[in-house]
């Protein structure tokens, strides 16, 4: 399984998601790969991963891609990406 | 780990109580800090200032702080850290963290080469306590020390 972490610039917010989205897939233990991406990039490659997560700022440029959108309002809080991304792969029966 | 995030924050890196008045004005010194310290070139400010009106507050990451930032390339000299505490809120137009007081300057060459710099500066942003004493503080020493 595909998980893209999305952020304008992919050097901030990205990668501060991909780290802690990595930590919640070890809680739910959940093997995949996490990769941060800029928009652009994930607007290219976005086509393979099964979940996108971003933030709720950047959803509508995304929201054409055919992999599941997760909005994490705050990228520091596990809780959240947790439940969210539980949520998700719960949906895509990979959980 | 600690020392990751002194390291990042070159001299001349740090400004505190700033009072700025607009979240441009934010940038504008991050962007400054981050020339004073060898880390970009003055077009960063401008950069970071484009990000923002292309794409929207995301860059404001937790309540009361933001990590501003442009794309890696040629107006980047190395990757490191800038900081800019500020005297009174600024809103940055994002309900739920506003308003910002500590703004964090990026810069990045490859989109990998700061991954522990970020996971160190993540650390601390979950420090509640470290972070209102950050708020407080009004000398460079205090604040390295806090970061050590």
């Amino acid at each position: 399984m595909k998980i893209i972490a999305v952020c304008g610039m992919g050097i901030g917010t990205s990668v501060l998601l991909k780290m802690n989205t990595e930590k919640v897939l070890t809680l739910l233990g959940v093997t995949a790969e996490v990769q941060a991406a800029d928009i652009t990039t994930a607007k290219r490659e976005a086509h393979v991963a099964d979940i996108i997560m971003t933030t709720p700022e950047l959803v509508f440029q995304l929201e054409n891609m055919p992999g599941k959108i997760v909005a994490i309002d705050h990228v520091f809080d596990l809780v959240e990406i947790r439940e969210k991304l539980s949520g998700a792969l719960g949906e895509l029966g990979k959980l | 780990m600690d020392n990751i995030l002194n390291e990042a924050l070159a001299e001349g890196a740090i400004a505190l109580q700033h009072p700025a008045s607009s979240w441009q004005e934010c940038f504008e010194v991050t962007g400054e800090l981050l020339v004073k310290s060898n880390r970009a070139k003055p077009e960063y400010a401008r950069a970071m200032i484009a990000v923002y009106q292309e794409l929207g507050p995301y860059m404001v990451i937790a309540p009361g702080v933001a990590l501003a930032h442009a794309k890696p390339g040629d107006w980047v000299i190395s990757p490191g850290l800038s900081l800019l505490t500020l005297s009174s809120g600024v809103s940055f137009g994002i309900e739920r963290f506003d308003p910002v007081k500590i703004v964090f300057g990026l810069t990045a060459i490859e989109h990998d080469d700061h991954i522990t710099l970020l996971a160190a500066l993540s650390e601390f942003l979950l420090d509640e306590a470290k972070l209102n004493s950050l708020l407080a503080l009004d000398d460079v020493g205090s604040v390295r020390a806090l970061f050590s």
